[in-house]
């Protein structure tokens, strides 16, 4: 496992331990993701402003390369990128280039060529950001907008934002990931960072065939029964049921999964008083919330949504810099060099 | 065959350094000091005494190697025919040569797949103008390897294939599967099958296990390779067919096999040398190099499969060699082809389990020698063992000589190599091949 850690760990940091890919938050320590949620916090404040912008990545090209469609994410990273004023292209990779038999690394190359200076990528392979970073075109930032069943790191991180606006601290938090844990990267990388800022307790509620094997071994306990789960619950977020798991013969019904794994009013009834709602999106009503829990008093969820541009911003910038600042190491160390010999 | 791309042999003498006869049926052998070995008209003429008192062409001393029968590898991925970019029969040959290795089964899932006798007529004859070391076809079991009809098993044996495989390709059905087995037996083929449940292991391709559940990939579970083993296991009972269970993965099939041999059942079985090398952990970085089929698994199966190679559980060490331009594997791990380059560096992956204690050097030897050339029989009679009048097929590596795998030293066309600028124990300096030497390779 510290092959996992110390391999990415070096591959999205910086020399000086800067951010300069954002793929994963593995091998991120407390300390750098605390320091993207306060960044964070002070962008929340541009969004009030009447001018909504600062200039960090003015002159910058960012490139949302989207090879599986989105409109949430794909808007709030747009909208991030534009505040912070760089120029944007956005592609629908899943309709173009690759269709046409293009490799993804050739794709690549074109858009580097192009004088990129950041990709945010999202892929239906798990890795494929990281295979960009490592293999690729290491000196374009990559921002990982989600790849397959592996990370989605800016997700998690608007979540802990979220979460930390709400509760003010981490330490002694209980909380709960509700549904198809097996295929979401969502979920993974919400594990992660909750287990790096320090909450008491994660706990994953599902029945066995949406849960990944020893899942356990992410960072959590494993409930089946969500009415025995809910108990102590300081912060509970549902996962997206994806309708296709009924035909893979993971599910009976979606009725049946409803019953036993939606969040209603009665189920929410037996967490905390205080506990908060949250849900990644795109909702599924009635499938795994139910709409008077969505729309209800508990429920955090669009505040994720205003949060998603403000951390969005905050990791773009901080790999940018991470990026500007190893070209400049790599720049002096070339001149250094030839004053040598 | 005749190997028409070497140059004629003279007289040759081996002195100096270990001597490994080969195994026993009780024993893995032993090493012993070399007793002088004299090669005349491609076969061993002399060992011993008498071997030193006759005078030779040409002396080759093997001070501090070891003097082997020459390795046999069942499972080695040509690509000629039709895969040309990923390689071809003098540069995977030439591979194999560097690697020790004298003798190579062709699998059979080349374009055209080797499903008749007029394919594998065109590979015996790509063989005897290019090869540098005996190549043995293996016949694809159903037609095209499509796991429906069975494919001209009588032609395939007619024109020289040494056994029947499926290449990791499915079979339709257990039905299929019986009548395969049945129709093979008629004939006194050996059917080698990689076991593996196709419903199961399904869209995956790496281990359910602790990676998969992190990194977010597709797992294969070890019960896709377990289920296939016990009814591939329970088929060749009933229809008595002798099986070879190609290249297992879990700890669990290995006791399977165990349990079936100890029945009394004709089963015997391989295993990559990469398997016993590396774990899941190996993809931790989404590595596509260890993309392989079946997956590298835990350190729990890692383990029980040396310990089956020790104990002679499994027969045989493959090098499952699968060379690839780079675009194979210039993808994400899901995207990329399955597979490593690595009849090279087999001999230092073992040597390094040799060195970890895991395995002693015959019981290695064992593994590439008699093992697999038991599972062949007669085909296979020159890797069996070295004896005076047998075929000199051999090899003669120094174990303790390191080298670093890389650009400059590997001759695969593949770049897909497991180890690639890390030093790494046992050099190659001979490979003979009746005689003739095939490494170092005298052709340019």
């Amino acid at each position: 496992m510290t092959a996992i850690v110390t391999g990415l760990h070096h591959l999205q940091l910086t020399r000086e331990g800067q951010l300069r890919h954002f793929l994963t938050l593995d091998g991120l320590g407390c300390e750098l993701l605390t320091d993207i949620l306060d960044t964070a916090d002070s962008f929340i404040e541009v969004g009030e402003r009447t001018i909504k912008k600062v200039p960090l990545l003015r002159g910058r090209t960012v490139v949302n390369l989207f090879f599986e469609p989105s409109t949430r994410t794909r808007s709030t990273f747009e909208l991030a990128a534009k505040r912070l004023s760089a120029d944007v292209l956005n592609l629908d990779i899943s309709t173009s280039a690759t269709s046409k038999g293009e490799s993804l690394a050739d794709t690549l190359y074109n858009l580097e060529a192009m004088a990129s200076d950041m990709f945010v990528v999202r892929h239906a392979q798990s890795g494929a950001p990281h295979f960009i970073a490592e293999s690729v075109t290491p000196k374009v930032a990559i921002i990982n907008a989600g790849d397959g069943r592996h990370a989605h790191p800016t997700q998690a991180m608007l979540d802990m934002l979220t979460i930390r606006q709400h509760k003010k601290t981490f330490a002694g938090l209980k909380v709960a990931i509700v549904g198809d844990v097996l295929h979401s990267r969502v979920a993974r990388s919400q594990i992660r960072a909750l287990n790096e800022l320090g909450v008491a307790e994660v706990r994953v509620i599902a029945p066995g065939t949406l849960l990944p094997r020893d899942v356990e071994a992410l960072g959590c306990t494993v409930e089946y029964d969500m009415l025995r789960g809910m108990k102590d619950l300081d912060v509970v977020i549902m996962l997206r049921l994806q309708k296709e798991r009924m035909e893979g013969a993971l599910l009976p019904s979606e009725g049946e999964f409803y019953r036993l794994y939606g969040l209603d009013r009665a189920k929410l009834a037996l967490a905390k008083p205080d506990c908060i709602v949250m849900h990644p999106g795109p909702i599924n009503r009635g499938v795994e919330i139910e709409s008077a829990v969505a729309d209800g008093p508990q429920s955090v969820i669009l505040n994720q949504v205003t949060n998603g541009i403000a951390i969005r911003m905050a990791v773009m910038s901080m790999a940018m810099g991470g990026q500007l600042a190893e070209r400049q190491q790599a720049l002096n160390d070339m001149a250094k060099q030839e004053v040598r010999s | 065959m005749k190997l028409s791309s070497h140059l004629p042999a003279g007289s040759v003498k081996i002195m100096g350094g270990q001597l490994y006869r080969g195994a026993t049926a009780t024993s893995a052998g032993v090493l012993e000091a070399n007793p002088g070995v004299l090669i005349k008209n491609g076969r061993i003429a002399a060992l011993g005494p008498d071997a030193l008192a006759q005078a030779a062409d040409e002396t080759l001393t093997a001070e501090n190697c070891i003097v082997s029968p020459g390795f046999l590898d069942l499972c080695c991925n040509l690509r000629e025919p039709g895969n040309g970019q990923k390689g071809n029969m003098a540069s995977e040959t030439r591979a194999a040569a560097h690697g020790g290795f004298t003798s190579v089964c062709a699998a059979p899932d080349t374009s055209p797949v080797n499903d008749s006798g007029a394919v594998t007529s065109l590979i015996r004859d790509m063989a005897v103008r290019r090869a540098l070391v005996r190549v043995l076809p293996i016949g694809a079991v159903t037609r095209g390897l499509q796991g429906e009809l069975l494919s001209d098993m009588a032609g395939l044996q007619k024109a020289g294939c040494v056994a029947l495989g499926n290449a990791s390709r499915g079979l339709r059905n257990a039905r299929v599967l019986r009548r395969c087995m049945s129709y093979a037996r008629t004939f006194g083929l050996t059917l080698m099958l990689n076991p593996e449940n196709q419903a199961l292991a399904a869209d995956g391709y790496a281990h359910d296990g602790l990676v998969t559940t992190r990194l977010g990939l597709l797992g294969i579970p070890e019960v896709a390779e377990t289920t296939a083993v016990m009814e591939m296991i329970l088929l060749a009972q009933e229809t008595g067919v002798r099986l070879h269970l190609s290249q297992l993965s879990c700890a669990r099939s290995v006791d399977m096999l165990a349990e079936a041999r100890q029945r009394g059942i004709q089963v015997t079985a391989d295993v990559a040398m990469h398997q016993l090398a590396f774990t899941e952990d190996a993809l931790s970085g989404f590595d596509s190099r260890f993309h392989v089929r079946p997956p590298l698994r835990s350190e729990r199966d890692r383990q029980a499969l040396v310990a089956g190679v020790r104990d002679g559980v499994i027969d045989a060490i493959v090098s499952q060699h699968q060379p690839h331009e780079s675009a194979a594997k210039q993808a994400p791990l899901e995207a990329s082809e399955p597979g490593l380059s690595s009849i090279e560096v087999a001999l230092s992956l073992g040597l390094e389990r040799v060195a970890a204690n895991e395995l002693s050097l015959p019981q290695l030897l064992r593994a590439l020698t008699a093992g697999p050339a038991a599972v062949l029989g007669q085909s296979a009679a020159s890797n069996a063992g070295l004896g005076a009048g047998a075929v000199a097929d051999l090899c003669i590596f120094n174990p303790d000589q390191s080298w670093c795998p890389g650009l400059g030293t590997l001759v695969s066309a593949g770049g897909n190599g497991p180890v690639l600028e890390r030093v790494m124990p046992g050099v190659v300096h001979y490979t003979l091949v009746g005689g003739h030497q095939a490494w170092p390779s005298l052709l340019p």
